[in-house]
């Protein structure tokens, strides 16, 4: 009986360093490319001990990559911004315009409303190719293309129908007697939306806000089509280190990593938001 | 009058909860709607209260038609039967809901909180979230709620459904006072009728077909309109046999296990029709053998309760009667006993129908035996 239990127990433990080994070994992987220089990254046979060099990060954050045989300048720091600058008000837009939608989604039931949401929805059904080719000339004509305005739009492709159906499932979890509770209490629906569903959806807006930025964040396809070089997310940006010298592996890899701690910080920060949720204790069921 | 129904007919899809009700409320009165679940009682209570719009019919309060008015212009507070509290309100919170929707001072605000919650024995809780509350804590909170804007009409659903017996025991006795303090127009909603008959002026009940009766708690019990209505007042519940009327010697009389029993004379006009008795428990006594009209029974059980006793019996037909005395009170021997009836204490239905038989008013000369 011990003796099952040790040998489970060990093998539970080499299972479980198996499978970190296989996701954390490339991000620990691209942790330590990122202070290696393109020569110690490609010399055969691979090692882990190396001279660590700042260089990546400093030509990402000067601008300025010195390498060998050239000079290169890069935008890293303006993709950057770029991503920050156009996640952030995609979820914006996406949160002022679909939490309300939620909201009427989840409370009104009007005709045809359940085949509004699902059109909604089927945006993410579409592949992006298919609406970008059609979106290419529209913006081109409208003056949309290459504006921020018009990447925070298309965004919203991505962006509303994931707020839209999350948000809404937490409306709904929302009793409506607490809701009328509070209008026959004597206050207005829309001071009812702003303290009492508003609140109670907030981790739902959390989690929703949180996922719709990863996603915005992520996005290659729209950037690439719609945006020229100053107006590209991190995503697109990181084309430019394939460079006709060759591919700069310890750029990418700094890149890669600079990139994904604004996502890597938000999600530690909002986890608490997402794990809490509030237990309705008012209400019996 | 405070608040009126005419003819409001609501339908969920198909399903037709409340087909034409009507009702009036007086002003400062309490109003009960007793009734089965399913019986739209909440839906009443929801059509008032204006979180529902009714299909049909007109709602009115304090004589103006409350057709597209808005809940929060109804001056009405409510106790939700699941308490519905804010969750993420403290108690304090929860109860000021109608005085902060006046922009109330905070300083008054803090001061009929502090009023209501001391009559309600809640102040040690006031800064509590719901979900540290005990039951009966959420309940005299979503009752302080109801009661801190001093609204003309409080709609009650149920509100001590949830609470344990002894607390529904107190407030039994506390709400009727606490209501009249408020002089609020009440509609009360419950399944229970002890509920009913302690807390209110007058009892509606209510079945799937509608409002069946309405009257005072006393015209409710003694004159039920239906077997329905006889069966849901009173326990133990009411004993009904199946008998037919005859025309005897100086009245009317019916024949119960074959020992014959005179009635009110009054109840001549159902002579010859297919009736069911209804005997309530405390209306039949133990008499010893031989005593005029006493009628043999098979003592099955008895069940001695606090303040009476009852016995389950069995007549030589075959069916059960209960029978309930005073505590302490001698009973049957064991196996078998005798038992009259009072007949000034019966009710006579339809067997059809199931619709009270009312006595016609005659000289009480050849009276009930």
């Amino acid at each position: 009986m011990n003796t099952t239990s040790t040998l489970e127990r060990v093998l539970r433990g080499i299972a479980i360093t198996l499978v970190i080994l296989f996701f954390m070994f490339p991000i620990f992987w691209i942790i330590l490319m990122s202070f290696q220089t393109n020569d110690t990254i490609l010399r055969v046979p691979p090692s882990m001990f190396f001279e660590p060099t700042l260089q990546n990060y400093r030509g990402l954050i000067t601008g300025q990559l010195v390498t060998d045989t050239s000079s290169l300048e890069i935008k890293f720091m303006g993709n950057l911004f770029n991503s920050l600058f156009l996640s952030t008000s995609a979820v914006a837009v996406g949160l002022i315009l679909g939490v309300p939608a939620a909201y009427a989604f989840a409370r009104l039931k009007f005709r045809g409303s359940e085949d509004i949401a699902f059109t909604l929805l089927s945006f993410r059904f579409a592949p992006p190719l298919l609406v970008l080719l059609p979106l290419t000339i529209y913006f081109q004509q409208l003056g949309l293309a290459n504006t921020y305005g018009g990447l925070i739009w298309v965004y919203q492709l991505i962006v509303l129908p994931l707020i839209l159906w999350i948000v809404r499932g937490y409306f709904e979890d929302i009793p409506a007697d607490i809701e009328y509770a509070y209008r026959i209490a004597g206050h207005r629906w829309w001071t009812t939306f702003r303290k009492i569903a508003l609140p109670l959806a907030g981790p739902g807006i959390a989690a929703a806000a949180l996922l719709a930025f990863i996603f915005a964040w992520n996005n290659f396809i729209f950037a690439l089509v719609l945006a020229s070089a100053d107006k590209q997310p991190v995503t697109v940006g990181a084309l430019a280190f394939i460079t006709a010298s060759g591919v700069q592996y310890g750029q990418i890899a700094a890149g890669i990593i600079l990139s994904i701690a604004p996502t890597f910080a938000l999600a530690l920060y909002a986890q608490r938001y997402l794990v809490e949720g509030l237990s309705l204790g008012a209400v019996k069921g | 009058m405070s608040l009126a129904l005419t003819d409001v007919v609501k339908a969920f899809k198909t399903d037709v909860v409340l087909d034409g009700v009507s009702l009036s409320v007086d002003t400062g009165e309490t109003l009960v709607l007793f009734g089965p679940s399913g019986a739209g009682k909440t839906v009443l209570l929801r059509l008032i209260a204006g979180v529902i719009e009714p299909d049909g019919g007109q709602i009115t309060i304090k004589g103006k038609n409350m057709d597209g008015v808005e809940p929060e212009d109804r001056g009405i507070g409510m106790a939700f039967q699941n308490f519905a509290l804010f969750p993420h309100m403290d108690a304090t919170d929860n109860i000021a809901a109608p005085l902060t929707a006046r922009r109330m001072s905070k300083a008054g605000i803090t001061e009929t909180v502090g009023k209501i919650a001391r009559m309600l024995k809640i102040e040690h809780v006031l800064h509590h979230k719901p979900k540290e509350l005990s039951n009966g804590q959420k309940q005299r909170t979503a009752l302080a709620r109801a009661l801190a804007g001093e609204p003309d009409i409080l709609l009650l659903d149920d509100p001590l459904r949830n609470v344990d017996a002894k607390l529904r025991f107190e407030m039994r006795l506390e709400l009727p006072r606490l209501l009249k303090d408020q002089n609020a127009t009440v509609i009360y909603v419950t399944q229970d009728y002890k509920e009913a008959m302690a807390l209110g002026d007058r009892i509606a009940v209510m079945s799937a077909r509608g409002i069946e009766q309405i009257g005072s708690p006393a015209d409710i019990y003694l004159e039920p309109a239906n077997i329905e209505i006889a069966r849901l007042f009173g326990d133990p519940v009411i004993n009904l046999l199946d008998v037919t009327p005859e025309a005897a010697a100086g009245g009317v009389q019916i024949t119960l296990s074959g020992v014959p029993a005179f009635i009110d004379a009054g109840y001549g006009g159902a002579i010859g029709q297919d009736c069911t008795i209804g005997i309530r428990p405390e209306a039949v006594r133990f008499v010893s053998e031989g005593a005029p009209g006493a009628i043999p029974l098979k003592i099955e059980t008895e069940a001695p309760l606090n303040e009476k006793t009852v016995t389950l019996a069995q007549t030589r037909n075959g069916r059960e009667i209960m029978v309930s005395r005073p505590a302490g009170t001698p009973g049957p021997a064991q196996g078998r006993g005798f038992v009259a009836i009072d007949a000034s204490h019966i009710h006579l239905f339809d067997r059809a129908s199931g619709n009270r038989i009312a006595p016609a008013a005659v000289a009480q000369t050849q009276g009930a035996a």
